[in-house]
């Protein structure tokens, strides 16, 4: 804007409203606004000529037509007959089935981890460290396809199967574990071990409250552990091992009967786990390491004993720090879940966002799907975690 | 204590040497020495000792092992994996060595490889006056490094004189350090904007960012680049159609500069409200202020985590494999094919793992070394 | 923002950027190369050598497209793609024309808007498996480890065929063939199923072909050929009639060798003087000039020249010509005539 253009009061007008904080803010605003709208706008009419040049809709229809593929993987009823939209349930659940595992076996491997690299002794400190630097500084990727590998390449074939007590079988086509089979008496147990979960979540608070009012102490830990593994592992003898279990045999190319989890499987959830428990490992020590030692010191000054000092003084400080990168550690193994195409693990990028999305030829809309999926997993994930972050953080005072 | 001993013996015997200055006494022996230490961090309780005799069956199981396969046992030259069978049971090196150059350069033609390797040295010459501020005439290193991408991309795809090469010649590391770099010199500034844009007041510009931010962190890479491989171009003028590798690096560059900008605002947000009251107090308006005060304090505090998202993202330009770029893991399984070598995939991963593991480790230790000047720094 | 800058500047350092208001054959011609979608790696129909130079059966169609509109059969930009990816590249533009083992499926027609060029291979999806197991036919395959392709019509055959005979079968998901043969040789899969044609390519490629066998079912049609996208048709005609030239080549004994000779005058046979453009002008009306068949054929030579060199008996991949014969000689390779 030249400055001869325009009369005195004019400019004066113009820089009075650019300067003015408040409209200026207007201003950006509505050209920022009004500059994301016409990207968006200009995005959708592209897309929507493009598609009418080659006669393409978009029309989420297909989800119902029959995904006439098969899955090796599935637990859900699932055939070549299926829709898509059921082929997109299997991939979600196998995501799901990896992503819980993942998380799980992370946090075991990763506490650990972490425990090991505060250990006093040098040796297992040392261990502990090279193995965490080495995870963490390679890629994901290649873990998956390295421990893959091994799996493919070393171990033995279905005939000269690794034979673990003649009841499970160690194959480069999976491992094939024997499967359940529960009689009526066992639903007993379970009903049992139901029973316990609702007694000890009720006597932890029913103790708690004894405690607050009295100061007296039970040792709510060994209660609830009788009460929810003790009594019905006794009912189960009692009951006589309401459970039969199949064997799998070797029958022609493989092992039927059973259940099998394969490579693809094994390899994904180790290679997923091992990662992350590096990760979290550091987050763990450096959780520990933050709580101060006075913190431990005054607490065995009152008296307080050392299992106790942990799980009372420390744990609870250090959950605080971390819970919150622990967070985004979760959410990462479910995002990296999704590397499970590189080793043909059907989840939903390889179902719904691959081999439905390449059969029908509707890349739109099975991106959409696969996205908002995923979208809505992490914020699930977070949204609980940040639920458990703000019930723990109450008791700060 | 010491004090009232020497007193003591003071009183008894005549001492041969002043008063108060008598020489410090070592140690005694058994806190110091070979022995001592192993005491101390081996074998000091029954736990402790359970742990080492658990670590040394654990590194008597593993490591003779692994080693002997790694080295003593492989085979470093031959024609084909039965070659390497017939000399040694252990790796089959010479498959590697076989493929280096292509590990290397991808699918580059060979007479204009030394575009690949001048750029690398370039590289080198610009990141230098970054990562140390001691170097001599860095004011001019620094503005070399800035107009460095856009050197090197001239380079590397030619024109201007130079033959032009196709990226998708492009692989193997050169392939990794290509969306590496290019993600890595994108995705701050980005990410500096996108954290301003998260702390802002105007409402319009923090809704964008947060969803942008939100989204990009929602969704896995592959997903991203998915989407850059077979929709992107319908969201283009008809007709438009860039090239894959450009649209992979706009990708990973995005994906990183939203990761870029949570961990700068989680810098932004341990500044001290004071911080920013004084420098409005000083008149400065919001990019001064922004540039001056606030953000060499926040970008002090995020360095850690910028050196993470960094190493983050080069772990992650694997993933241009699922959309058939060729990087090093790619040229691995595609060599893995060829039936003169098929099952070697031990040798390929190890290898192209050692690569990956000087690279990051390197950066991780980068930036330790950073953190502990910048603290010291602090103390004084 | 800075997004719309990184746009700007994609499009300013992009190499291939251009608008493409008109047709396909005047864009090919203003960027003076030709984009063809190809397989990322089958030995004998598109693979590139140690140098990177592509060579194969479907690449020579490639080459004779590029040699017929561009006057150079050099003048190719193979866009190596997978099962998955290749309609994409082809439908958003990546890609102008398609020779890549597809096959020609109705749906593959209508719903993913493609317009088929006339089949160059008569294929059908057969099983290759390791000799030891001691298997005769794929009836017996019930309970066994299948490698397959994800994204191509013989991952549904598979499912099908199984299906209807009522057994069992463990899917492994590869993308590529290069996963396949490492699969397959890890011995992660029993059985490695895919087009007939890749199997003896697959199978020539292994460590040791004669342990391996290819079983006799063949379960399905799979008529392979090229494919560009729908809504131009002067391109489809132009693949069209490129693929043709090429068998007629043969039936007439036009070969890369002898095409200058023949198109040097007319001569007494009329269809070879209307192949070569000696006489009329049959290439006005695809919107080239006379001599595009005379250069399609010098590019690649004609269909028996591409088969034999490529993947014929004489090659490690060793197809017999068998349905793909002209029709003349028992086959049913059967191309309209120029006329």
């Amino acid at each position: 804007m030249s400055e001869t253009a325009l009369s005195q009061p004019q400019r004066n007008i113009v820089s009075r409203l650019w300067n003015d904080k408040e409209t200026r803010s207007v201003i950006i605003q509505i050209i920022a606004f009004a500059a994301i709208f016409a990207l968006f706008f200009y995005m959708i009419r592209n897309a929507v000529i493009n598609l009418e040049a080659i006669g393409k809709d978009i029309d989420f229809a297909f989800l119902t037509q029959p995904a006439s593929y098969d899955i090796g993987q599935t637990l859900i009823e699932y055939t070549s007959r299926s829709s898509h939209f059921t082929a997109m349930i299997v991939g979600i659940i196998n995501t799901l089935l990896i992503a819980v595992f993942g998380i799980f076996l992370s946090t075991i491997l990763g506490f650990t981890l972490g425990v090991l690299r505060l250990s006093k002794n040098w040796l297992t400190n040392k261990l502990a460290y090279v193995y965490i630097e080495y995870t963490r500084n390679v890629p994901v990727l290649l873990h998956i396809l390295l421990i893959h590998g091994l799996i493919v390449h070393a171990l033995p074939l279905p005939k000269n199967a690794l034979n673990v007590g003649d009841a499970a079988f160690l194959t480069n086509r999976g491992f094939f574990l024997p499967s359940p089979q529960f009689e009526f008496l066992f639903w007993l147990v379970l009903g049992l071990f139901i029973i316990g979960i609702i007694f000890s979540l009720w006597f932890r608070s029913y103790a708690k409250k004894i405690q607050d009012s009295t100061g007296k102490y039970y040792p709510v830990f060994w209660i609830s552990l009788g009460a929810i593994v003790g009594i019905p592992l006794i009912a189960y003898f009692i009951l006589g091992s309401p459970i039969q279990w199949q064997i799998p045999e070797l029958k022609g190319f493989n092992y039927k009967g059973g259940m099998v989890v394969r490579p693809e499987f094994i390899a994904l959830w180790i290679a997923l786990s091992c990662y992350t428990a590096a990760f979290i490992g550091e987050i763990v020590r450096a959780g520990i390491t933050a709580v101060s030692w006075g913190q431990t010191e005054a607490s065995s000054a009152f008296g307080i004993n050392r299992s106790r000092t942990l799980s009372l003084v420390v744990i609870p400080q250090a959950l605080r720090i971390i819970i919150p990168p622990l967070t985004s550690q979760y959410l990462n193994i479910t995002k990296n879940s999704s590397l499970a195409i590189a080793i043909g693990y059907m989840d939903i990028v390889a179902t719904i966002g691959g081999i439905s999305l390449n059969q029908t030829g509707r890349e739109m809309e099975c991106m959409t799907i696969v996205l908002l999926l995923y979208l809505s997993f992490s914020l699930l994930i977070s949204a609980f975690m940040n639920w458990y972050n703000k019930r723990i953080k109450l008791t700060e005072r | 204590m010491n004090n009232e001993n020497t007193s003591a013996m003071n009183a008894s015997i005549k001492p041969d040497y002043t008063v108060g200055e008598h020489p410090d006494l070592p140690p005694p022996s058994n806190t110091v020495g070979t022995i001592a230490w192993v005491r101390e961090n081996l074998l000091s309780s029954p736990a402790n000792i359970i742990m080492t005799i658990l670590s040394i069956y654990f590194l008597y199981k593993v490591l003779p092992p692994s080693l002997n396969w790694m080295f003593f046992d492989a085979a470093y030259v031959g024609e084909d994996r039965n070659a390497c069978r017939a000399v040694a049971n252990g790796a089959c090196w010479a498959f590697i060595s076989e493929r280096f150059q292509l590990f290397t350069y991808g699918f580059y033609p060979i007479e204009h490889r030394w575009r690949v390797d001048l750029s690398f040295v370039l590289l080198v010459v610009a990141v230098i006056p970054i990562l140390f501020d001691k170097t001599p005439y860095r004011k001019y290193g620094l503005i070399f490094a800035m107009v460095f991408p856009f050197i090197a991309g001239w380079l590397l795809t030619g024109g201007l004189g130079l033959a032009p090469v196709p990226t998708e010649k492009f692989g193997g590391f050169m392939l990794t350090l290509v969306v590496g770099i290019t993600g890595i010199a994108f995705s701050l500034p980005l990410g500096i904007l996108l954290a301003l844009g998260r702390q802002s007041n105007l409402p319009i510009i923090k809704v964008f960012c947060v969803s942008f931010i939100e989204f990009i962190r929602g969704v896995p890479l592959i997903t991203l680049l998915f989407v850059a491989s077979t929709m992107l171009s319908y969201f283009l003028p008809p007709g438009t159609n860039f090239d894959l590798l450009l649209r992979v690096l706009i990708m990973v560059t995005l994906f990183s500069a939203g990761y870029m900008a949570e961990v700068i605002r989680g810098g932004l947000q341990a500044i001290p409200k004071g911080q920013f009251e004084a420098s409005d107090a000083m008149g400065l308006k919001y990019w001064p202020s922004m540039r001056l005060i606030v953000l060499p304090q926040a970008l002090k505090i995020s360095i850690p985590g910028i050196v993470n998202t960094f190493i983050g993202l080069y772990k992650d330009t694997t993933l241009v494999i699922i959309i058939g770029l060729l990087d090093p893991l790619g040229i691995g399984r595609a060599s893995l094919s060829d039936t003169k070598w098929t099952g070697l995939s031990n040798e390929v991963y190890l290898f192209v793992a050692l690569f990956f593991f000087i690279s990051c480790f390197g950066m991780s230790r980068y930036s330790l070394y950073l953190e502990n000047k910048l603290q010291t720094e602090h103390r004084k | 923002m800075r997004v719309t800058q990184f746009a700007a500047l994609g499009a300013a350092l992009s190499l291939t950027a251009m608008t493409a208001q008109a047709g396909t054959l005047e864009d090919v011609q203003a960027r003076g190369e030709l984009n063809c979608v190809v397989t990322v790696g089958v030995a004998g129909f598109a693979a590139p050598d140690e140098n990177g130079k592509w060579t194969g059966f479907d690449v020579d169609f490639c080459r004779a497209v590029a040699a017929a509109v561009l006057g150079d059969g050099e003048k190719v930009k193979f866009v190596p793609t997978t099962g998955k990816t290749r309609f994409t590249v082809l439908n958003s533009g990546e890609g102008d024309i398609l020779f890549r083992n597809t096959t020609e499926t109705m749906s593959r027609d209508a719903d993913l808007k493609l317009t088929f060029l006339p089949v160059n291979y008569y294929d059908g999806q057969g099983f290759l498996i390791r000799k030891e197991l001691g298997i005769t036919s794929a009836k017996d395959l019930g309970g066994a480890s299948i490698c397959i392709q994800t994204g191509t019509t013989t991952e549904l055959n598979l499912a099908d065929y199984f299906r209807v005979n009522g057994i069992d079968y463990e899917p492994v998901a590869i993308e590529t063939n290069e996963e396949g043969i490492t699969n397959y040789s890890a011995n992660r899969c029993d059985v490695y199923t895919t087009d007939a044609s890749g199997l003896a390519s697959t199978r020539a490629a292994l460590d040791d072909p004669s342990a391996h066998m290819i079983l006799p079912e063949i379960i399905s049609k799979e008529p392979l050929g090229g494919a560009v996208r729908n809504g131009d048709d002067q391109w489809a005609d132009i693949g069209l009639w490129v693929v043709n030239a090429s068998i007629i080549a043969e039936e007439l004994g036009v070969t890369s060798a002898n095409v200058a000779e023949h198109a040097a005058a007319a001569g007494n046979n009329p269809s070879i003087n209307r192949l070569l453009g000696t006489e009329g002008d049959m290439g006005a009306m695809i919107g080239l000039d006379k001599e595009w068949a005379v250069r399609a054929i010098s590019a690649g030579g004609n269909y028996a020249e591409s088969f034999d060199r490529n993947i014929g008996p004489d090659t490690p991949i060793g197809l017999s010509r068998g349905l793909n014969a002209l029709w003349t000689n028992g086959g049913i390779l059967y191309a309209a005539p120029i006329r």
